[in-house]
């Protein structure tokens, strides 16, 4: 027989993991996505969709070991609803504003009937395609554990979801904002030796989601995360992360615009040095008419640092005036770092307005000789720099005092290098 | 306050001569202007004197009272007391004109081992300064230079010479792009920071700056070389005859 090292890897993998024993439709939607793996395989070297990136240490049975200890929390001043996850513990607080739900994962699995049922694996099964998303499938069979959120009303306070990881850490949330209703999820926290995470996001007519997230700055992180968001008609999907040092980070959104005139957001500020590798892969799907998708990509590397960026603008046929605009750019701070990007539209609808940009460029010097001549030292100079290449990126998280937060965070991260 | 010696200076990736062994001495408490045709090598003499890339010093020296400017990084200069207006400010989208200033005033500050400004006294001096230059709240919010016209452009320049209070100042054609009116701003603000201690080197093409801030000494550069110094006469020679009849005195 030919060594097959993708089927290999991909049987090591998953003959390391245990399925839990749950029957109901939370165990129904494990088997389904058990088959899907098998029969996809988890990704290799050779798959065009990891091009850019080695998936070998987010495959392999072994997942390293966990390094570091958690760190203050840059969300800890935001006033919010802490859930706190573990390992695989969750910890839920009583004290919970009108209109808001959240259960784990493991109690809404026992429930005969329940919300995320229509949801649990479904929108990662939609989003599996054109391109398969075999982590995904993965997380979506072997998920430890995860967050389970309902949002009926418009939820002043945010819901902070703050994960302190150890070991290799398999979680998957699940959020519905029903219709009219918006919730602000933040997420944060340490990721342990390794960890895989999905969020399906489905947000009925009219509602609204803001999703905030911080990585870092541990430096050890290997972590694979996707993001599936369906999204109904008038709806708003606004997405931020701030993602700092890292050895492996590969971040997935996959959103689809299924109702007339929705707006929907990436964006991510990012920035690492030596051997940071920084990926986002973001598959946009319009399926509607008058929606608009912004993607907004920035990548700060510097000795030797990789970043990766694969967009895709998808725009079906009959998704008529659709905004699409895209840009991912990175800056280099020296010769040996690189940036690889991949920006992709494909559309099938006559009257739209969609355009995409990628750039890599380096510091621009002549900037950096005013701010010296003023007496800025270059190294505070060159972080003044960086933090206005990161803006545009942070300018897209909406709320006021959020931005200043997470931009203080980014600042401070930045000048302890 | 600032000596030139002999200085020599060409292109880094070129074998191009620009400054062909500059004298020059700027007393504290005086204000030197410096003409010159186009090309002639008045913004590389700023730049080199204020430490940016891509230029070679091949001989002479250059001092600031005790500072050996030439040994120094650009923010250890300004940090002595030297600054310089540029003859084109530079643009930086995404940093707002009040973070510029306060981080350029508190980096000079600790440098010298000073205290670095409260928040609320550096807003106090900014805007006063400010109104002095008629720059409006709007423009100290907005990125460096972004979206600034020529005019306003110039007139930040002045702010931060304001701001950062430095020894010695070098404004190249501050006065070219500006108004009536807004020269005259400019003036003021350069002439309020006249003092006996304080060094100025002006460059410009006209006589109508000197006008507001009368040089002691003029001097005339052409080639990479100060052909011809002289007092504020020489100027108004420049204006009614043009350089032709000092070039053919020179060669
Ligand atoms: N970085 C550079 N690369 C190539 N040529 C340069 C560079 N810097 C200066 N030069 C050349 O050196 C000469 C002097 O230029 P400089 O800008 O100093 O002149 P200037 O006296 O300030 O002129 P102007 O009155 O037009 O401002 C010019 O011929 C210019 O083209
Ligand atoms: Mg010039």
């Amino acid at each position: 027989m030919v060594a097959d090292p993708k089927k290999n890897a991909t049987d090591e993998r998953l003959a390391s993991l245990t399925l839990p024993q749950e029957s109901g439709w939370l165990g129904s939607a494990r088997q389904n996505a058990l088959a899907r793996v098998k029969a996809t395989g988890l990704p290799g070297r050779r798959d065009e969709y990891w091009r850019y990136t080695n998936p070998a240490a987010l495959v392999q049975a072994d997942p390293g070991t966990t390094v570091g200890t958690p760190q203050a929390d840059p969300f800890d001043a935001i006033e919010a609803v802490v859930i706190m996850v573990e390992d695989d513990r969750v910890t839920l607080t009583e004290d919970l504003p009108e209109g808001l739900e959240i259960m784990r994962l493991s109690d809404a699995g026992k429930a005969d009937i329940h919300w995320a049922r229509d949801i649990y694996g479904v929108l990662e099964m939609r989003g599996s395609g054109p391109v398969p998303r075999p982590l995904a499938m993965l997380n979506t069979a072997f998920a430890t554990d995860g967050v389970v959120i309902r949002a009926t009303g418009k939820i002043a306070r945010p819901v902070h979801i703050r994960t302190v990881g150890k070991g290799d850490l398999i979680l998957h949330h699940v959020v519905r904002v029903e219709a009219g209703a918006s919730l602000t999820l933040l997420k944060s926290g340490t990721s342990g030796a390794r960890a895989n995470t999905v969020t399906e996001v489905d947000i009925g007519e009219g509602g609204a989601l803001h999703h905030l997230r911080i990585q870092g700055p541990d430096h050890h992180r290997h972590v694979n995360t996707h993001v599936f968001v369906r999204q109904a008609a008038e709806t708003t999907f606004k997405s931020f992360t701030l993602s700092a040092n890292g050895q492996m980070t590969r971040n997935e959104a996959v959103i689809e615009l299924t109702g007339d005139n929705a707006v929907s957001t990436t964006a991510c500020a990012a920035f690492g040095k030596g051997d940071f590798h920084h990926d986002d892969t973001v598959f946009v799907t319009h399926d509607a008419v008058n929606c608009q998708s912004r993607q907004v990509f920035k990548k700060v590397l510097r000795d030797g640092a990789t970043g990766v960026f694969q967009g895709k603008i998808l725009v079906k046929e009959g998704a008529q005036k659709t905004d699409g605009y895209q840009i991912s750019q990175a800056l280099l701070l020296d010769d040996d770092s690189q940036f690889l990007a991949k920006p992709e539209l494909e559309i099938y609808a006559d009257d739209v307005a969609c355009s995409h940009g990628s750039t890599t460029g380096a510091i621009d010097e002549t900037a950096l000789f005013y701010l010296r001549s003023r007496g800025v030292p270059k190294r505070v100079a060159t972080d003044l720099l960086v933090l206005s290449f990161l803006a545009e990126a942070v300018e897209e998280i909406e709320d006021d005092g959020l931005r200043e937060h997470v931009g203080a965070c980014l600042a401070d991260w930045l000048s302890q290098g | 306050m600032l000596k030139i010696k002999d200085l020599h200076v060409k292109l880094e990736d070129e074998d191009k001569q620009i400054l062909k062994g500059i004298d020059l001495e700027v007393p504290a408490g005086e204000v030197h202007a410096i003409m010159g045709p186009n090309g002639s090598g008045k913004s590389t003499l700023s730049y080199v004197l204020s430490g940016r890339d891509g230029y070679e010093v091949t001989e002479g020296t250059a001092h600031l009272g005790e500072h050996d400017l030439l040994d120094m990084e650009p923010e250890e200069r300004a940090a002595a007391g030297l600054f310089l207006a540029f003859q084109y400010p530079v643009e930086i989208p995404g940093v707002g004109n009040m973070t510029f200033l306060r981080t350029a005033v508190n980096a000079q500050r600790k440098a010298r081992g000073e205290e670095e400004l409260s928040a609320g006294d550096f807003l106090k001096i900014v805007r006063a300064k400010a109104k002095d230059l008629k720059i409006d709240a709007e423009m100290l919010k907005r990125p460096v230079n972004v979206g600034f016209s020529g005019g306003e452009k110039k007139r930040n320049e002045i702010l931060q010479m304001a701001m950062l209070e430095p020894k010695m100042c070098i404004l190249d054609e501050t006065d070219s792009g500006l108004d009536v009116d807004a020269m005259k701003l400019v003036s003021d603000g350069v002439n309020a920071l006249r003092s006996p201690d304080r060094g100025f080197l002006v460059i410009t093409h006209y006589q109508r700056l000197l006008d507001h801030i009368k040089p002691d000494v003029v001097h005339i550069m052409a080639d990479g070389r100060i052909i011809k110094s002289g007092g504020p006469e020489l100027a108004l020679e420049v204006e009614t005859n043009g350089y032709a009849d000092l070039l053919e005195g020179a060669a």
